[in-house]
């Protein structure tokens, strides 16, 4: 589409300002605050200039919280590690039992087959909080409670439904043929599948292993009841910023840039392969 | 000897909550090495289904498939030793036009020279060379057919299965393709099976026509055979352009013979003495049948039957004059040029020895006479 006229390019341009100022405001407001004290963020009004400081990320990586009511030991990158681990953990084990599954699921028409599909999808419609209590009783008698196991286990209901229903489309356009004509060749069918059907279908591999990434990494609430301080990832950490003392809005707001840096690189590396992916399916015969 | 030979194969489908498919019914056929054979038949005739289940896509609900002596209807397609081209071509997308064709012959462990030969000379035998580079998604539908293609037949392998190879392309390449296809495979003595919908390409490639129809097939002979002889009143009524010209006809004795009478415009005696012994028994049995007369074989502007012309189209180097006759439609193709407008009432001449009469189950009873 083209819009050559004056005015209609005045108003995008108007319009995407506004779009963008709508959704970067946020950002980078928080990105402003982390670099100030609790003093300066709380002032009224409040200033856009400032001096910056710090001492917001040396309080965080030194695990040295300081209050008003004196120094408080935390662990926010013990954390973010927990985060980190437990999220490609997940991601990882999604990605290793869901690709198979959507392959399975897409080529193949078995008894029963659709019902455990659509078991699988609705584990994401199913309230977390339904099956936590029963769980956590599980975890105990199992002996999972507060394991990395147990946490990159309970997220499979998070990252494989996800993984299993996204990838399944986009193996349900690649035309059998194609592995057919592979098969013909003299190859077996584990050899279409790894060599013709995964990299055809990469794209979407990836961009549902992003999705299924940023899920498990934004979860509270599993890791809220099912791990101690140690296990715990970075958005249950966040909650030692609220003390007795106060809110620690300079720490959450760096915590916050520290917690989203990770995924925010993750999404802007894979998205040439989210834009290849979407695209896939518009460029047939 | 026979190279591959299919007996008693059926296919049904099945699928749940729906009335099972029964596509492909008590096949048997047997191609001799170095035949060039096609399927012929309109949509869901069981055509398509049948190549898939000698490449080992489907299984076979029964019945064997054996190919060069070997039985290969348990085998995984990999150890069949078929190549195949596809209706919906199914490249690699993500190699280029001579590493998709390549692709086939590395597997099978040549040199790089001998691939680079070989790629070569099928992209000329196609006419892709200046494509070789290109990405599939790059190049037109009839191009993408004939990477298709060229993959297949530059394969070492028993048999070679083409589904519906030249549907995209231009009809002038087409021709050329054919004839080159047709003495590449002579020439190496390449046994193939194609399925098409297209008579005239099953007549330029094929040194013999399976037609199917619901599942069955009706015949399997020479295009010759398929016109001269049909099996039955599918196959008669399928072969040929334009259709064979079919009335109903009721059947009455007459002193050494029989009287076949179109209503009342219509009266053909058949000599009892020409009849085998079966086609007189079958004749003798019925009081109806149909019969069959090629437009090619009705004379206009001679004969005892009168028609009012309805069309006369020249094309170039025929006439088609459709004629009606009390209420029946006659075409008759003529090699010259017929002077005759609609409206006009005009002879034609059917000749008893060129009806081809079937009985009312749609068996053939007797042919016509092969001038």
């Amino acid at each position: 589409m083209e819009h050559s006229s004056l005015a209609g390019r005045i108003f995008r341009g108007v319009a995407l300002s506004l779009i963008l100022i709508f959704f970067m405001f946020p950002i980078v407001w928080i990105f402003l605050m982390s670099f100030q004290s609790n003093d300066q963020i709380l002032r009224i009004p409040p200033r856009i200039l400032f001096e910056p400081t710090l001492a917001n990320y040396e309080a965080l990586i030194s695990g040295q919280l300081r209050t008003a009511a004196g120094n408080l030991q935390i662990s926010f990158m013990r954390n973010l590690f927990n985060s980190v681990v437990l999220s490609s953990a997940a991601v990882l084990l999604a990605l290793l039992l869901g690709v198979p599954a959507a392959y399975a699921f897409a080529r193949f028409k078995f008894r029963l087959g659709e019902t455990i599909a659509f078991t699988l999808l609705s584990f994401r419609f199913a309230p977390p909080l339904l099956v936590l209590l029963p769980l956590s009783l599980y975890y105990q008698e199992l002996g999972l409670n507060d394991t990395y196991l147990g946490i990159v286990w309970v997220y499979q209901l998070i990252a494989l439904p996800l993984i299993l229903w996204i990838v399944r489309g986009y193996f349900e356009d690649i035309s059998p043929d194609i592995e057919h004509a592979y098969r013909l060749a003299g190859h077996s069918w584990r050899e279409a599948f790894t060599r013709i059907a995964v990299p055809l279908a990469g794209p979407g591999i990836a961009a549902a292993g992003l999705l299924s990434f940023i899920f498990c990494w934004n979860n509270f609430v599993f890791a809220l009841i099912l791990a101690s301080a140690d296990k715990q990832p970075v958005t249950v950490g966040a909650l030692a910023f609220v003390t007795a003392s106060g809110i620690q809005y300079g720490q959450i707001a760096a915590a916050i840039v520290l917690s989203v840096t990770p995924t925010l690189l993750l999404a802007l590396y894979a998205q040439r392969y989210l834009v290849e992916g979407l695209s896939l399916g518009a460029v047939k015969g | 000897m026979d190279m591959l030979e299919l007996r008693g194969i059926d296919k049904v489908y099945r699928s749940r909550g729906k009335p099972p498919v029964h596509a492909v019914r008590a096949l048997d056929m047997a191609v001799e090495k170095g035949e060039i054979v096609a399927l012929l038949g309109s949509s869901g005739c069981g055509k398509t289904s049948t190549l898939r289940m000698i490449a080992g896509f489907e299984d076979v609900s029964a019945g064997s498939i054996a190919l060069g002596g070997r039985r290969i209807h348990e085998l995984p397609p990999a150890r069949r030793k078929v190549a195949m081209a596809f209706e919906g071509y199914s490249l690699y997308p993500p190699l280029t036009v001579r590493e998709n064709i390549a692709f086939a012959l590395k597997s099978a462990q040549l040199s790089r020279n001998e691939v680079s030969r070989r790629v070569d000379e099928i992209a000329r035998l196609v006419e892709i060379e200046d494509i070789l580079d290109s990405y599939p998604r790059a190049i037109s539908g009839g191009q993408q057919q004939r990477v298709s293609l060229a993959r297949a037949l530059v394969r070492d392998a028993d048999l070679y299965l083409l589904d519906e190879p030249m549907g995209q392309l231009e009809p002038q390449l087409r021709a050329v393709l054919r004839g080159r296809i047709k003495s590449l495979l002579a020439e190496r003595g390449m046994t193939a099976i194609f399925v098409t919908h297209d008579q005239t390409e099953a007549s330029a490639l094929a040194d013999r026509i399976a037609v199917m129809e619901g599942g069955v097939l009706q015949q399997f002979a020479s295009e010759k055979e398929l016109k001269g002889r049909p099996a039955n009143l599918f196959v008669a009524s399928f072969i040929g352009e334009p259709p064979m010209n079919l009335l109903d006809a009721d059947v009455t004795r007459s002193d050494g013979g029989y009287r076949l009478s179109v209503g009342t415009d219509m009266r053909f005696g058949i000599d009892g003495a020409g009849l085998d012994g079966e086609a007189a028994k079958a004749l003798a049995s019925t009081p109806q049948v149909r019969i069959g007369i090629r437009p090619q074989k009705i004379a206009v502007g001679t004969g005892d039957v009168r028609v009012k012309v309805v069309s006369n189209q020249w094309l170039g180097d025929q006439s088609h004059v459709a004629g009606d006759c009390g209420g029946r439609m006659l075409i008759a193709v003529m090699p010259g040029r017929v002077v005759a407008r609609p409206g006009d009432s005009v002879p034609f001449a059917l000749e008893p020895r060129h009806l081809h009469i079937f009985g009312r189950d749609g068996t053939c009873i007797r042919h016509a006479e092969v001038s």
